[in-house]
């Protein structure tokens, strides 16, 4: 594809600078590839919406109906009985938020590092190629390490431990986007604030960060989102818990794990609360989606 | 030891990027509250030459220089220099405008806040007088909060300038501070120089040769990393002692 609408536009140019009647054939063959392969593309893209569409029908459908204020107050049930999932809710909250404000800093300074000290040595290119194996490295490993590294040696599950296997995944994520956003300010606004005499570090955060703020701050958004959702570095650390816990040193409740347990279960009850969760998630997750989205574009408005 | 006459003495000085040498054995020597221009075609080692004066070079890898520029009678190519010290007295002007991502006030007083420490009255005095100088005051005086992006490129531009005087360095090199402006911006500057320079010693790249003959009171043409002729403005646009130069500025070349 990419080939042909590289090549075509050239052939066209040739012809008309060559000669003065235009080869109608090969403008025909054009038009028809042209046409295929817009056809092609946006079938593609049906196809890939249709099923977006039917998961998201499909928990409107089914969880939708659960969502009641019990949800929110109560905590998760036993078979057959009375129960919300605010104890999943605040768990979930809970470790997100401690895992983001321990992996933000940590990823935003070696974002840093890499885009604006890293020009020269070693260490950048190689803390690069690493960032870039634990940015694809599959959660549930992240979850194993945690649970060897920390879970083992304290001796219980924990919500810290939760929120140490979800900082390990924010920190790729925001290292990557934070390097991506800095490599776009231009260098002539680093240079303009070298020319006052500023140090390399006021330069950073005054200047460069400022500029770069509203796509690192989309990174962030999209650390989170995607650490919300997950359910592996989970099973190993934070574990479960059926009842209220705000104790960050004790096994924590938490949405995607008790979405697994009860979705597993023969039970009625249970199942409609494990899609009423997956529903919360995934509309919690669409809301940070689009929030980065546009704050993303307020940034291009901007400049 | 220093000559009163000079303030920027260039003496034999090299400059490599990587292997390729851009600048072959510059002597030069710019004299104070001048303006002094810069022409050549491009890629000839002006814009590189005045990236020398505030050691710009440094920020990026695999760049050096040799010989020595003399500021005042010391050498700022000097290892135990202090850069950001240095470029506190040589400010410089870019050929786009930077407008750091901040409101019009914060842009002027940044520079000011990296060396000395006022009062809020009084830094409301310097950024007056640095807009004044840049003759942007009237224009922004209502909306020094605004951001330094929502004004207009020439606006922009200016702004940089009132930054860089704010400051007060002692030197202003100008890197082709007008390509990016219309022609009415472009006046505006220009005016902006012959003020500037009962301060400073302005040093400036130009690639329009009327504006180096406007603007400048020497002019220095350089051609492959090589000056070939220095000398007054006047001397040099009426009777160049170099073909090349000549050739050069009246259009012959190439």
């Amino acid at each position: 594809m990419a080939n042909s609408t590289l090549s075509e536009p050239l052939n066209v140019q040739d012809r008309s600078g060559s000669s003065s009647t235009m080869n109608t054939s090969i403008y025909r063959r054009r038009r028809l590839v042209n046409a295929f392969n817009m056809g092609a593309s946006t079938l593609t893209m049906a196809f890939g919406l249709f099923w977006l569409f039917w998961i998201l029908f499909t928990l409107l459908q089914h969880g939708l109906s659960g969502i009641n204020l019990q949800v929110f107050t109560q905590s998760t049930p036993p078979p057959g009985g009375q129960g919300g999932l605010a104890n999943a809710i605040y768990g979930s909250l809970a470790m997100t938020i401690s895992g983001t404000m321990i992996g933000t800093p940590i990823g935003i300074l070696a974002g840093i590092y890499l885009a604006e000290f890293g020009q020269r040595g070693w260490l950048a290119p190689a803390t690069r190629f690493i960032n870039d194996i634990l940015l694809s490295a599959p959660s549930i490993v992240i979850g194993l390490f945690v649970y060897e590294v920390y879970v083992v040696s304290v001796g219980h599950f924990s919500g810290w431990a939760g929120s140490l296997a979800l900082a390990l995944l924010v920190i790729p994520v925001v290292v990557r986007t934070t390097e991506n956003m800095l490599r776009l300010v231009p260098n002539t606004l680093r240079e303009a604030a070298a020319a006052l005499g500023a140090p390399q570090w006021k330069i950073t955060l005054y200047v460069t960060l400022r500029s770069a703020k509203a796509g690192v701050l989309t990174g962030i958004l999209l650390a989170i989102a995607r650490i919300s959702g997950e359910t592996a570095p989970l099973l190993f650390t934070a574990l479960n818990n059926q009842f209220f816990n705000s104790n960050m040193n004790q096994p924590m409740a938490n949405l995607p794990i008790v979405i697994f347990q009860f979705a597993m279960s023969p039970y009625e009850d249970w199942h409609t609360l494990a899609w009423t969760g997956a529903l919360l998630i995934t509309l919690s997750v669409l809301t940070l989606n689009i929030l980065a989205r546009w704050m993303g574009s307020q940034k291009t408005q901007s400049h | 030891m220093a000559d009163n006459n000079v303030k920027l003495q260039v003496k034999n000085l090299n400059f490599f990027y990587g292997n390729f040498h851009a600048l072959k054995n510059i002597n030069l020597d710019i004299a104070p509250r001048m303006v002094t221009a810069f022409i050549g075609p491009s890629g000839c080692g002006k814009s590189t030459l005045l990236r020398t004066f505030n050691r710009m070079y440094e920020l990026y890898p695999g760049l050096r220089s040799e010989g020595e520029i003399l500021l005042d009678g010391n050498n700022i190519l000097g290892r135990d220099v202090d850069i950001n010290l240095l470029r506190a007295k040589v400010g410089m002007v870019f050929q786009k405008p930077t407008p750091f991502p901040m409101s019009i006030y914060d842009n002027i007083t940044f520079g000011v806040k990296l060396y000395e420490k006022l009062a809020k009255t009084e830094m409301d005095d310097r950024v007056e007088w640095a807009l004044r100088k840049a003759a942007l005051w009237d224009e922004v005086k209502d909306k020094l909060k605004q951001s330094g992006n929502s004004l207009s490129g020439g606006q922009q531009q200016r702004l940089c300038i009132a930054r860089a005087v704010a400051s007060r360095p002692e030197v202003l090199l100008l890197d082709e501070p007008t390509s990016a402006l219309d022609p009415i911006s472009t006046a505006h500057i220009e005016e902006l120089i012959h003020e500037l320079k009962e301060d400073y010693t302005i040093a400036i790249v130009t690639h329009n040769m009327q504006q180096a003959a406007r603007v400048s009171d020497f002019t220095a043409y350089m051609y492959l990393g090589e000056l070939v002729e220095f000398g007054e403005t006047d001397n040099i646009f009426t009777a160049p002692k170099q073909k090349a130069t000549e050739d050069y500025i009246t259009g012959k070349f190439g």
